[in-house]
């Protein structure tokens, strides 16, 4: 290591060498370990603190109660809240309803995504393919709130959605069906995307041996494309699914009297102001998505993120 | 305010420090029986105003001409005080006390339900009556009540008081009602469009009903129910929840779903109904035979204010004649300054709305925390205290 500075020293001259700078490089070349530690503490601190602290303080906080007067935090840990939402039906009702939203959601996108993706990817000429890439990306940049205000507006009774269906009270109205549809429409392009990179890397080669061995479309697509876009299918559905599983807006808008775990946790912070509890009906969809990222780990799906 | 007396800052200070140690804010569990409110300093003298107050008020209770440019009891009072008035909607009580603990506000036009959970939770202090010239002539009828007032010292002024009313599209629901049942039928031909308000307080609707309908339940007060009352209540409700389309507390919200007819009855406030109207929504509102839950609404101080002074100020404002006439017009409700009713447009507005009319108010229920001590007088019984009514208004919505 030192030879290095010998040989810099003629180039660099003494001043160089000498310098507060240059000795604190050569030292930083030395201690590799000291250089990585430097450079991670910044976003590694971010990570533990701000990201895992909070979910500990969630955690923790979940174990407490609240005065149901005066609304003061009652600092002693108990088991009381979790015993509620166990005892309770209508939680897990809640809790099995928002999971059965986010399936749908996520099905129904992963269904639309896949041709979509396909044509993208395979089909259209390069550049058809720019124009797709930036239609799909645009609505993204148009805000949550106007988007699932204006499908309030669509699904309204005799709006365009009745009007298409034929008449006033023929479309969904407000309700469950108007949540998926509307929560699909708003996460399609967190599932397009995914599935569009994996099939881009998808050599087209594979396609052809396929189609030269006899195969035809459904079977190449069966057996070729599809086994190897599942870790991205399965990429674009974390987003889908952990994004439905949070949503609560959407299904205040157009969900009309149905509720989510979302609405229950906002409920609590802001009707009830029972913080505690709101922390732990949080802790529901937080293991949901543990479970749902340990089982998709094993499927080699992370690598496509 | 032509007649602020001026205070050192000090003074004030010294104040609001002292009002910032007063206890660590009721930490005694059971309310009412011998529970005492949290030590709070009331202000002592006027001071300058500090150019801004932070407002929490139901949506039509601070209006600045933006939504009507006729209607406006802000601007006058900006350029008078030289205080710029800052106001948050709050959508329910529940909002309303969960906004006042972050201590960010000045002053909050607090419903009965909210009042005296904010006094005894510490965050309101006692109101100095003698710093707000127009609290003289507020109706006696509205003074030192059970949810403005602890021992004899007021805790705010009173804003109006008022019942909440049942609105209905005039060409679809035919006859127009007269009763709540039309809300609360399971067979109602408006199965999927009727609404209800979202919050836990609505089940005291469902106790007002049930007086009429189910008198051997022999519900006395729809805020203080045992068991059984309780349990009909719930079971009212999520019958009821069968033929709900959706529930409002955002009423910008409820003014839409009216306007396209995906709602076309349930309840409602007076102001609502008319912003409907005025958006050329066909709806009418009526206050049921059954009677209703209503509101009587303080403006109350936070205890840890930064604006006391324009808050003071603010509250003088808001019951003085010409003002308070605007807002009991504007809302639809009966106003609390007894000059107030020669100041309406509408030189009937006090009678309309029964502002001197004690036996009319006594068949509106105004809305109050339910606790476990029974407030209809009841010692042989524990009732649902409001931590019962939130959980229970979860699993009425299913």
């Amino acid at each position: 290591m030192s030879a290095v500075s010998t040989v810099d020293r003629p180039v660099g001259g003494a001043t160089a060498a000498g310098g507060p700078v240059r000795r604190l490089a050569s030292w930083l070349h030395r201690h590799g370990w000291v250089r990585l530690t430097a450079l991670l503490s910044a976003p590694m601190a971010w990570l533990v603190v701000a990201y895992l602290g909070s979910l500990a303080v969630l955690l923790i906080s979940s174990l407490w109660t609240v005065n149901s007067f005066t609304g003061q935090l009652v600092r002693e840990p108990t088991l009381d809240n979790f015993r509620t939402i166990f005892a309770e039906p209508v939680y897990r009702n809640v809790a099995v309803r928002s999971v059965a939203v986010a399936v749908a959601v996520t099905i129904i996108d992963a269904l639309i995504a896949l041709p979509m993706a396909f044509f993208m990817a395979k089909v259209a000429s390069p550049r058809v393919r720019a124009w797709l890439v930036i239609a799909i990306l645009t609505p993204l940049w148009a805000s949550y709130l106007v988007k699932a205000y204006s499908w309030r507006v669509m699904l309204a009774n005799g709006g365009p959605v009745d009007w298409l269906l034929g008449g006033a009270g023929n479309g969904p109205g407000y309700g469950l069906t108007a949540t998926i549809l509307v929560l699909a429409y708003l996460w399609l392009p967190y599932m397009i995307l995914p599935i569009y990179a994996g099939l881009d890397r998808l050599p087209n080669s594979l396609m052809e041996a396929s189609a030269d061995l006899g195969g035809r479309g459904g079977r190449t697509f069966s057996s070729i494309v599809l086994p190897m876009i599942v870790p991205s299918v399965i990429a674009g559905s974390i987003f889908t699914f952990s994004l439905s599983l949070g949503d609560y807006i959407t299904v205040q808008i157009v969900g009309g009297k149905t509720q989510l775990i979302g609405n229950l946790v906002y409920a609590n912070i802001g009707a009830a102001n029972n913080l505690p509890f709101a922390a732990a009906l949080a802790t529901i969809p937080v293991f949901i998505m543990i479970g749902y990222l340990v089982a998709v780990r094993r499927s080699g799906a992370l690598d496509e993120l | 305010m032509k007649k602020v007396r001026i205070l050192t800052a000090i003074a004030a200070a010294g104040l609001l420090a002292l009002a910032g140690c007063g206890g660590d804010g009721g930490g005694t569990p059971a309310p009412g029986g011998g529970l005492k409110p949290p030590e709070r300093t009331k202000l002592a003298a006027l001071g300058t105003g500090e150019g801004q107050v932070n407002l929490v008020a139901w949506g039509g209770y601070v209006e600045d001409g933006s939504n009507d440019p006729k209607v406006d009891w802000v601007t006058g009072f900006e350029q008078a005080t030289g205080c710029q008035v800052n106001v948050k909607i709050g959508n329910t009580s529940d909002e309303m006390v969960t906004l006042m603990k972050t201590g960010e506000y000045d002053a909050v036009s607090a419903s009965g339900d909210a009042s005296l959970r904010l006094i005894y939770g510490g965050d309101v202090a006692p109101v100095n009556t003698d710093l707000i010239p127009n609290y003289k002539d507020v109706f006696d009828g509205l003074k030192n009540k059970a949810w403005n007032a602890i021992d004899g010292v007021p805790y705010g002024v009173p804003h109006g008081r008022g019942a909440n009313l049942l609105m209905y599209r005039t060409d679809v629901v035919t006859p127009a009602p007269t009763s709540w049942s039309v809300v609360f039928d399971a067979n109602s031909p408006h199965k999927g469009k009727v609404t209800a308000y979202d919050s836990p307080i609505y089940i005291a609707d469902a106790a007002v009903y049930l007086m009429t309908h189910k008198p051997e339940l022999n519900i006395k007060n729809p805020y203080a129910l045992d068991d059984t009352q309780f349990q009909a209540a719930i079971d009212l409700l999520k019958q009821q929840n069968t033929v709900i389309g959706e529930y409002w507390s955002d009423f910008t919200k409820e003014i839409q779903a009216f306007k396209s007819g995906d709602t076309v009855v349930g309840t409602t406030w007076q102001v609502i109904t008319n912003l409907a109207k005025a958006d050329k929504a066909p709806v009418e509102a009526i206050l049921p035979s059954e009677g209703s839950t209503g509101w009587s609404d303080t403006w109350m101080i936070s205890d840890k204010a930064k604006h006391p002074n324009c808050a003071y100020m603010w509250m003088n404002h808001i019951i003085s004649p010409e003002a308070n006439a605007g807002v009991a017009e504007w809302f639809g409700e009966a106003p609390s300054n007894k000059l107030a009713c020669a100041k309406t447009a509408d030189k009937n507005h006090c009678t309309t709305f029964h502002a001197e009319d004690e036996a009319y108010f006594s068949k509106v229920w105004y809305w109050t925390t339910p606790i476990e001590q029974c407030l209809d007088g009841r010692t042989d019984v524990k009732c649902k205290d409001y931590s019962a009514w939130t959980q229970a208004w979860t699993t009425i919505k299913g």
